[in-house]
């Protein structure tokens, strides 16, 4: 059942157990009363969630959009028009929106491969521990319960030289979060930090699915544990793996509050997350800024696509098991 | 009997390896706050000595006290809101049968996946000119949006779980499919909305982005943004030991909540699989 609401492509989505499931049959012209007003019911009750839904998301899309396409500088509020392109072009052709770019997928690839083994190993632990499984699954519950303001905190004050313990329990005055290299070295360990308990709970769930006799019965034919868990365990968990790749890539990819805290875009740590962000309340400049908020939302789009295309099959299968 | 007594103990000597990865981080800001403004460079991970007097300053302080109205009330509100909007949105879905439906949950899981980066501008221009621009309102209804979907999805799973004859069977008594849902359905509802809501306080309590973005004062800064931009009691002294003794007064009542209902938020988030 936890699978029922596991994935997405919406096309898929379970049959729920509805008595009269007759929305694709051609219409009846007369619906009995009941079932008039259980549409109306049902309207009337998804209604008030779905307003929000569109008011804070489609609308200020499309007045993204729209602003994008215009000149709209805070600091010269007279001088706004239509520019057409020229926001989108000046943001590509600069090389700050690419460095951000691939700063962005360097954090996301590196952290979210990282949360995966982890995860994994972590779910197996939690799946095979038999002492102390439930104090495994509480304190890995903490680093979720954490404001991940406070989590990049924490991180940097262990960072930072003279404040630290990291330096002093390695005998290092390395300075962590002026230099590129070991900023994103700490950035991506908060990020893992934070994360890998998400991506683990997903995990259980998923290996939980995995039926002991399977396992018992590729021992008996002589596999070794790890064959067992490639030639078993993976192939049955490719659905779950999948739908926690594609949140957690999703999710990793808009990553800004950790950068913000701990570097604050310094030393070429900046995501695509913060280049907007300074844009609109740095530079007041809200059609570069929605310029840049557009090509994120576009970069989001091409993820989830090729996500769909590339896994469609097995997303969708995930959730027809259910 | 050797190989099973040595596979124990490896598992156990990995459980030991994640319990004080995932607490290291909290053990060392608890740490920090504790410690006298003279040694919090001395870069030890224990105290030498314990002292509260950051705790004492920070709630001498009118930034930090008004970040953490702020950010009760805000939170509170939302989570109120967004469980009741995705509780009638979640039993009309998983029982209800009307056009649309399919449409809601897909648009629900497109949201999940939204990157926020991309409303705030716009958001930003719009707030100012209607007048939400740092007001309690101008963070809650972003936050409503953001954890609707996940609300909505957890309840559907839970609402499709629930024995609907008895719905049924108060229909059959004469009660109309809103009083069945009121009398009969909400109370077996209950642990669901319970998960829920705590799903959605959680995404509220840890925003940062909507926080520092819509807000400038301390009327409506919630506590993430104050501590971000926290600057000590004097420009002398450095503010390390009060950030941090902030940290832990906004950490620890989630914390403590996250472990006293873990069952309900890991079977919440697994089902919902949508981060909050």
């Amino acid at each position: 059942m936890t699978q029922t609401a596991t994935g997405p492509p919406p096309t898929s989505s379970p049959p729920p157990a509805g008595p009269s499931r007759a929305v694709s049959a051609p219409k009846p012209r007369k619906r009995t009363d009941r079932a008039m007003s259980e549409r109306r019911l049902g309207l009337m009750l998804c209604a008030p969630a779905a307003i929000v839904m569109v008011a804070v998301t489609a609308y200020p899309i499309g007045y993204a959009i729209y602003l994008s396409l215009q000149r709209a500088d805070l600091r010269f509020p007279n001088a706004n028009k239509f520019i057409g392109l020229s926001n989108y072009s000046s943001v590509l052709s600069s090389s700050l929106w690419w460095q951000d770019l691939w700063t962005t997928v360097f954090i996301t690839v590196v952290s979210v491969a990282i949360e995966l083994v982890l995860g994994m190993a972590l779910a197996i632990v939690m799946h095979r521990a038999l002492v102390g499984r439930g104090l495994v699954r509480a304190s890995i519950l903490v680093p979720y319960g954490l404001i991940t303001v406070v989590a990049a905190l924490a991180w940097k004050f262990a960072f930072t030289p003279g404040t630290g313990f990291i330096n002093n329990w390695f005998g290092s005055d390395r300075a962590w979060l002026t230099q590129h290299g070991s900023a994103l070295f700490v950035i991506i360990l908060t990020e893992v930090w934070k994360t890998t308990p998400f991506m683990a709970l997903l995990l259980l769930a998923g290996l939980a699915l995995v039926p002991d006799e399977l396992l018992e019965a590729a021992k008996v034919d002589g596999a070794t544990s790890w064959q067992a868990f490639r030639k078993v365990t993976l192939p049955l968990m490719k659905g779950a793996i999948l739908v926690a790749l594609l949140f957690r890539t999703l999710d990793a990819f808009r990553v800004f509050d950790s950068i913000f805290i701990q570097t604050g875009g310094a030393n070429n740590t900046e995501s695509v997350s913060i280049l907007g962000y300074n844009q609109l309340l740095n530079r007041l400049n809200l059609g570069i800024g929605s310029a840049v908020s557009v090509l994120i939302f576009l970069c989001v789009l091409i993820i989830s696509f090729v996500f769909v295309k590339l896994f469609g099959a097995n997303l969708s299968q995930q959730r027809g098991e259910s | 009997m050797q190989g099973h007594v040595k596979e124990k103990a490896w598992w156990s000597s990995a459980s030991v390896i994640v319990v004080v990865f995932a607490l290291l981080p909290v053990a060392w800001i608890i740490s920090l706050s504790l410690k006298k403004a003279a040694d919090i460079n001395d870069g030890s991970f224990i105290p030498k000595s314990v002292t509260f007097d950051n705790y004492r300053n920070i709630f001498d302080q009118g930034v930090f006290t008004a970040a953490l109205r702020n950010s009760i009330g805000i939170a509170l509100i939302s989570t109120l809101v967004a469980v009741l909007l995705a509780t009638t949105a979640a039993y009309a879905i998983a029982r209800l049968d009307f056009p649309g439906k399919r449409l809601v949950l897909a648009f629900a899981l497109a949201i999940a996946m939204f990157p926020q980066i991309s409303v705030v501008s716009p958001l930003f221009d719009i707030w100012r000119r209607i007048g939400l621009y740092d007001t309690w309102l101008g963070l809650i209804i972003p936050y409503l949006t953001f954890t609707l979907p996940l609300a909505i999805w957890v309840l559907s799973a839970f609402f499709r779980e629930i024995p609907w004859e008895l719905e049924q069977a108060a229909q059959t008594d004469g009660a109309t499919p809103f009083q069945a849902f009121r009398k009969v359905i909400a109370p077996l509802a209950a642990p669901g909305m319970f998960t829920a809501a705590i799903l959605v306080f959680i995404f509220a309590w840890n925003d940062f982005l909507f926080a520092i973005s819509l807000t400038s004062t301390n009327r409506a800064r919630t506590v993430p943004a104050a501590i971000a931009f926290f600057q000590g009691t004097s420009q002398f002294t450095q503010p390390t030991g009060q950030i941090a003794a902030a940290a832990v007064v906004v950490t620890i009542p989630v914390v403590i909540a996250v472990l006293i209902f873990q069952k309900r938020i890991v079977s919440g988030l697994t089902s919902g699989a949508v981060k909050g």
